[in-house]
């Protein structure tokens, strides 16, 4: 019996160091990895991650370092899922001097700055193909503002901000001829075509944004840009390629130089030489349409603008030689370097504003110039080389310890380096193919770092595949150690161009819960059931409707084959999360979302004799069900 | 046997408080015969009320909230969404209904007689966004109300 005993008490001895063993040592293979990404119930994520969607024209909000996507903000594209770009509000918000263009190519999400840092109030992001910037408020995640850039082919560097939001800086990719006009494709190195470069004022209250000046550049392709913070907060510092200005075979005829420039860019001194009546009126047809609060977008049709030309406005604008084709041109935290990889190049070349600020003054180091635009030597600004870090360097951002993150496209890989020393101190691999990435306040004077996160282009082998075209990629990193630790990787919709990040702690707060319906100034809005009424003018019927948990007043509608149906329906919910939908059945225009304390606008044409059912589409409460209703359309 | 039998006995003994209970909630017609709660302060941020006379002026903005944010769902001496509110005063203490109007969703699942309105009218009451002094002006409204000489009595 005691041997027993003791054999059992042995067994179940080895056993529980054996179960404890096992469980430590689980902890520490999984490397915290998945601790770390994990966001029990109930808790909240870190940082907002704001994703380019881009072909897709939208943006999508995510959490990190959950990775989970919160929400889609319809930008430049026709959103069905609540009528972004279809109701009666905000279809007037795509509207262009080309018509209504319900599709874009949004690229660069840019969070608006003070003191250059992050402050959470808007967020801007371009469309490339039609040109346009958008201005999304962070209080309702919604975009509230889009302005057309004329004179612009291609809208690739933009929106790239001045240190106090004070500018939204814009630069044509395809250079044409400004005006456009009929020309020799072949004439474009002669002086016949042109790149522009775009100043957006953004007013400090309200963000309302406005054409202020545009400068014609020389018919290179502008491809981005950063601008500057602390000492050269004067500045912002465009990249560009086919400074051969090839136009035809352009990939081999625009990779032939050894160095292309990166044009810096006086915006200081541009709206200076525009205030002394340097710039000259222009033509330019473009809209601006902004979306007030709770009522339908504003669209103005605009014409004409300031231009100035570099030649007019000394000390403007130079350009720096860099190396093969750069893509980034990103300052850092300081303000004092601009790292720019050449995505041909074989290094990163990091040029110094300080010593930019020497070499002006000594016409020594002009080695030429374009359009009056000076060139300077290329060793007159440089700081230093980046050697050899990687195959085809892209876009860097930095974090809070003095280290720089560059993306390579074509070697998959992150580096991490030095800002200081420029020295190398660690390979990421990337799967696969990454363009942009994004650091938490990478491009801030004080980032947040902690997070870093790759935008990849291709995806395969990553997930289950679902067919040919696969969901491009995120992946996540771990940047607060002294070695940056791969967390996880996800899908992204769409093309996860370029991403901004901020801590949820600067954004949560601030969120709108509900339209207060005392403030509803909606021409069609009402405030209360009892003003729900039909109004008739001519075959014009308005409906004044409200919607509450669960049903709309008026409870039914009777009209006249031929009649237009206006319906404006007012959610008179006061409670957060509690949208109401309204679709009619067989209507040609998707449903509305309401959210609380708004009006939507939905026109309906009773085309046919008939009783057409109308309901809630927003799941609301035990008697959604029954939130359903008629209309009857008589001979 | 004898074992079945107790299992049965006992059975009938745990059952039968249930069974009263379901009768009582059966019985109770359109939340409006829900045991008078008088006394029931309800749950949410208002403790004490001190009514003077009715005050017609708060009464009168009382009238405004009412029309703007409850009418959807509330008539005095109909049952729609809501409850009737005809002898809502009445039925109720000031201080429980400034808190059911203040504080509907956490008195729909603790506060017995919220609870049981709830299981009647299956929707959830929304809090409308109104500060307490207009759930206050809200109240007067409804002494107001309760005043009338005309008022159809529902309990």
């Amino acid at each position: 019996m005691s041997k027993l005993v003791k054999i059992i008490f042995l067994v179940s001895l080895v056993a529980i160091i054996a179960s404890c063993g096992k469980k430590q040592g689980q902890a520490l293979l999984a490397s915290n990895a998945a601790q770390k990404v994990y966001v029990a119930p109930g808790e909240k994520d870190e940082v907002y991650a704001f994703m380019s969607g881009g072909f897709n024209g939208q943006i999508g909000v995510y959490g990190i370092p959950s990775a989970r996507l919160f929400k889609i903000i319809p930008v430049f594209s026709l959103f069905q899922e609540n009528s972004y770009g279809s109701d009666e509000e905000t279809k007037d918000m795509l509207l262009t001097s080309k018509g209504y263009v319900t599709w874009d190519d949004s690229h660069h999400p840019e969070l608006s700055l003070t003191n250059g840092n992050h402050d959470g109030r808007w967020l801007f992001i371009n469309g490339n193909n039609t040109p346009r910037i958008a201005r999304i408020d962070l209080t309702t995640f919604e975009t509230k503002e889009i302005i057309e850039i004329p004179n612009t082919a291609g809208n690739h560097a933009s929106p790239f901000l001045t240190e106090n939001t004070e500018y939204a800086m814009s630069a044509t990719r395809f250079s044409i001829p400004i005006p456009q006009k009929d020309i020799a494709i072949e004439e474009m190195g002669k002086g016949k075509f042109n790149g522009s470069i775009s100043m957006i004022k953004i007013d400090p209250k309200d963000g309302k944004m406005s054409v202020e000046l545009q400068m014609l550049a020389p018919a290179f392709s502008y491809d981005l840009s950063r601008c500057g913070k602390g000492p050269s907060h004067d500045w912002c510092f465009f990249t560009t390629y086919n400074t051969e200005q090839a136009f035809q075979m352009i990939e081999v005829g625009a990779s032939k130089n050894d160095k292309d420039y990166v044009m810096a860019f006086n915006w200081v001194k541009a709206k200076a030489c525009k205030d002394a009546g340097k710039a000259k009126d222009f033509s330019g047809v473009y809209y601006h349409n902004y979306l007030p609060e709770n009522a339908p977008a504003v669209a103005e049709k605009m014409s004409g603008v300031k231009l100035l030309d570099p030649k007019d406005c000394p000390g403007v604008a130079y350009f720096l030689p860099t190396p093969k084709s750069p893509h980034g041109s990103d300052v850092d935290p300081s303000g004092e370097y601009i790292a720019a990889g050449g995505k041909l190049a074989s290094v990163i070349a990091v040029h110094s504003y300080s010593k930019l600020v020497k070499a002006i003054e000594d016409k020594a180091n002009f080695s030429g110039e374009v359009m009056g635009i000076p060139i300077m030597k290329y060793e007159s600004t440089l700081a230093g080389e980046v050697k050899k870090p990687c195959l085809g360097p892209l876009h860097t951002e930095f974090d809070n310890n003095g280290f720089a993150y560059t993306s390579c496209f074509v070697s998959s890989e992150v580096v991490k380096w030095d800002v200081k020393s420029r020295e190398v101190v660690q390979h990421m691999p990337a799967f696969y193919s990454i363009g942009h990435l994004s650091v938490v306040g990478g491009d801030n004077k004080k980032p947040y770092g902690k997070y870093l996160v790759a935008l990849n282009k291709i995806t395969k082998d990553r997930y289950l595949p679902v067919g040919m075209e696969l969901a491009q990629s995120a992946q996540l990193w771990d940047i607060s150690g002294s070695t940056a630790e791969l967390l996880s990787d996800f899908p992204t919709v769409g093309e996860p161009h370029y991403a901004q990040m901020i801590p949820a702690a600067m954004l949560k707060d601030k969120t709108k819960k509900i339209f207060p319906l005392e403030e509803n100034k909606h021409p069609y809005g009402i405030k209360s059931e009892k003003d729900a009424r039909i109004e008739r003018n001519g075959n014009q019927v308005h409906i004044y409707m409200t919607s509450i948990r669960s049903h709309f007043k008026p409870d039914k509608v009777e009209v006249k084959k031929g009649d237009m149906l206006h319906f404006h329906v007012t959610n008179l919910e006061q409670d957060y999360d509690v949208p109401h939908g309204f679709a009619i059945n067989g209507s040609t225009l998707p449903n509305l979302l309401i959210m609380p304390g708004q009006t939507k606008t939905m026109k309906w044409e009773a085309k046919e004799v008939g009783v057409y059912p109308f309901y809630c589409t927003d799941f609301c409460s035990a008697l959604h069900q029954e939130m359903q209703q008629y209309i009857r359309v008589s001979p | 046997m004898k074992f079945i039998k107790q299992i049965i006995t006992i059975s009938i003994i745990l059952i039968l408080p249930f069974t009263f209970c379901k009768k009582e909630g059966d019985g109770a017609d359109s939340g409006t015969s829900s045991a008078v709660d008088v006394n029931g302060k309800g749950i949410g941020p208002v403790t004490k009320v001190d009514l003077g006379d009715i005050d017609q002026a708060k009464a009168a903005k009382g009238k405004q909230h009412f029309d703007t944010k409850c009418s959807a769902c509330h008539k005095f001496e109909e049952k729609v969404v809501g409850p009737p509110l005809a002898g809502v005063t009445e039925r109720r203490s000031p201080e429980w209904i400034m808190n059911m109007i203040l504080n509907p969703v956490e008195m729909t699942q603790k506060d017995p007689a919220a609870m049981e309105l709830y299981a009647t009218y299956l929707v959830q009451m929304t809090f409308q966004n109104v500060s307490q002094d207009e759930t206050r002006e809200i109240l007067e409204y409804f002494r107001q109300m309760d005043n009338r000489k005309n008022k159809r009595r529902f309990i």
